[in-house]
């Protein structure tokens, strides 16, 4: 077989995939408000990029999806850190917070609709709530998992307590932390949909709710593309971050030498 | 002179599910400054926990400890440590591992990194010092745990199996790079070990250890000549010490 760019494999069998549906929809003379043509979609969404009408429902759920996740990440490695560093915190919270885990966070948003409103504020609590769990425990789990030996080394030297937090156990945690940010950022996403499903006048997630009222199949089918990018960009943005920030474990490029 | 370590009728036991343990039991010891004391002994007899407890990372149950003339509670900064796994942090540079007893104990960081780069230098890793831990060998960073060790000028030298995990050749090449350093530096040293030659080759004095309760059951002081070289290996004395130290555990 050719070697070409690992880009190329999954663009070709997404292509093979589109020429697929495209004859079963001419072969079968499926009727478009079962399956689209995926020419109508990309009718739909050239029109909706051209007359502007695509841009704000993206913004909204960007803006839900994001700053969502940032407060979720934040109050995730800032609790995590303190539970796994302290032991009332961890005997009086941690049983709560791990009975919070086994409980559908999406179950929470008509509730949260009260609380905060139809507007944007109760998509971003949400959207906070669904991803703060993974993370947290993630974080808890990486400090604590923190080599002894390691940390016996380090406190030999006299390390303080702090030290051996910043730079030893937050740095070691690292491989979990991004694990739980990767599980977060297609959750958040998630989050942002099933509220804007719940109750919105904008969104991604409003538009395939709306366009499902009125059997607009196409603009269904916009939305959901819409989505799979946001997510596939989110994904690969933390991905490489996480490649940056974590050199020195395995899987980033690293060289070993014998003497 | 008063002695650089002693442990005085030094006892520990802990806690499990089965009950008490008792892992160190009447444990007299005595480092003089500048002496190298290897202490040698099967696994499970204790030894680690004895280097850990001069370290100051356990409590003792019983009896006392003393470094430096000052009662050990805790870490010390009289005290220099090397595990058997090198226990680099491997998101930082050789250079900035060295100088992490520097940070933890707040010296000054502009001569810190002068004498850092100095003892790089000494355990021959003087090209190194920008490299990351993972790019070197086992040995090598074993060699920066060593320049670490000694660069806040410890008075004693807490040396845990520090070359038990390295292969044959560089086990070897270290032995000898360790008795230059330590003729060198001239630090008081407890250096503990499984191998008998290891121990016979770098100490002054061994100290045997049986297990359950871990207790001191000879002591032996090693007359050859320093340096030593390969060619102490072939010593009739280094066989016999070696010999007679091996009395010990033949019947395990």
């Amino acid at each position: 077989m050719p070697r070409l760019t690992p880009l190329l494999y999954p663009l070709i069998s997404l292509a093979l995939l589109i020429l697929a549906w495209d004859q079963a929809v001419r072969w079968l003379s499926i009727s478009d408000y079962l399956l689209p043509a995926p020419l109508a979609v990309y009718h739909s969404l050239a029109a909706g990029f051209a007359d502007g009408t695509l841009w704000p429902h993206i913004a909204t759920t960007l803006l839900e999806t994001l700053s969502g996740y940032l407060i979720g990440s934040v109050l995730a490695i800032g609790l995590g850190a303190l539970l796994a560093e302290s032991r009332t915190f961890e005997r009086f919270v941690y049983p709560l917070l791990i009975g919070l885990q086994a409980t559908p966070k999406v179950a929470l948003g008509p509730l949260i609709l009260v609380w905060f409103g139809f507007g944007i504020a109760s998509k971003i609590v949400l959207v906070t709530l669904v991803c703060f769990f993974p993370l947290f425990v993630n974080t808890v789990n990486g400090i604590r998992r923190t080599d002894p030996e390691l940390l016996d080394a380090c406190r030999a030297f006299s390390a303080s307590r702090w030290y051996l937090l910043v730079h030893v156990k937050f740095p070691a945690a690292a491989g979990e932390v991004f694990a739980g940010l990767q599980i977060g950022i297609s959750l958040a996403l998630i989050g942002a949909v099933v509220a804007e499903f719940l109750s919105s006048q904008s969104g991604l997630g409003y538009l395939i709710a709306s366009s499902s009222v009125s059997m607009n199949m196409a603009t269904m089918f916009s939305g959901l593309i819409l989505l799979a990018l946001i997510g596939l960009c989110g994904a690969q943005s933390v991905r490489a971050i996480q490649h940056r920030v974590i050199f020195w474990e395995p899987g980033a490029a690293r060289r070993q030498r014998n003497d | 002179m008063s002695a650089a370590l002693s442990f005085k009728q030094v006892g520990l036991t802990y806690q499990t599910r089965r009950g008490q343990i008792q892992a160190l039991e009447g444990i007299d010891l005595s480092i003089a400054p500048g002496e190298f004391v290897a202490v040698l002994g099967p696994s499970g007899c204790g030894k680690s926990t004895l280097l850990k407890l001069a370290a100051g990372l356990l409590p003792v149950s019983s009896g006392s400890i003393q470094l430096a003339g000052q009662a050990v509670k805790g870490p010390s900064r009289e005290s220099g440590v090397v595990f058997q796994k090198p226990n680099m942090l491997p998101w930082k540079s050789v250079l900035a591992n060295v100088l992490l007893p520097a940070k933890t104990l707040g010296l000054p960081m502009d001569e810190a990194r002068e004498r850092a780069l100095q003892l790089l230098e000494l355990v021959g890793l003087g090209a190194f010092a920008n490299d990351y831990p993972f790019e070197l060998s086992g040995g090598m960073q074993q060699r920066v745990g060593i320049a670490r060790m000694l660069l806040h000028d410890p008075k004693m030298l807490l040396m845990d199996e520090p070359f038990a995990a390295l292969d044959a050749m560089s086990r070897e090449a270290l032995t000898l790079e360790l008795q230059r350093i330590w003729s060198v530096h001239r630090k008081s040293v407890l250096f503990i070990t499984h191998s008998i030659q290891e121990a016979v080759f770098l100490a002054d004095r061994v100290l045997v250890m049986s297990p359950s309760p871990g207790t001191i059951i000879d002591e032996l002081h090693i007359p050859l000549a320093r340096p030593r070289t390969l060619d102490t290996l072939n010593d009739p004395l280094f066989t016999r010490l070696c010999h007679h130290l091996r009395g010990h555990f033949t019947h395990a």
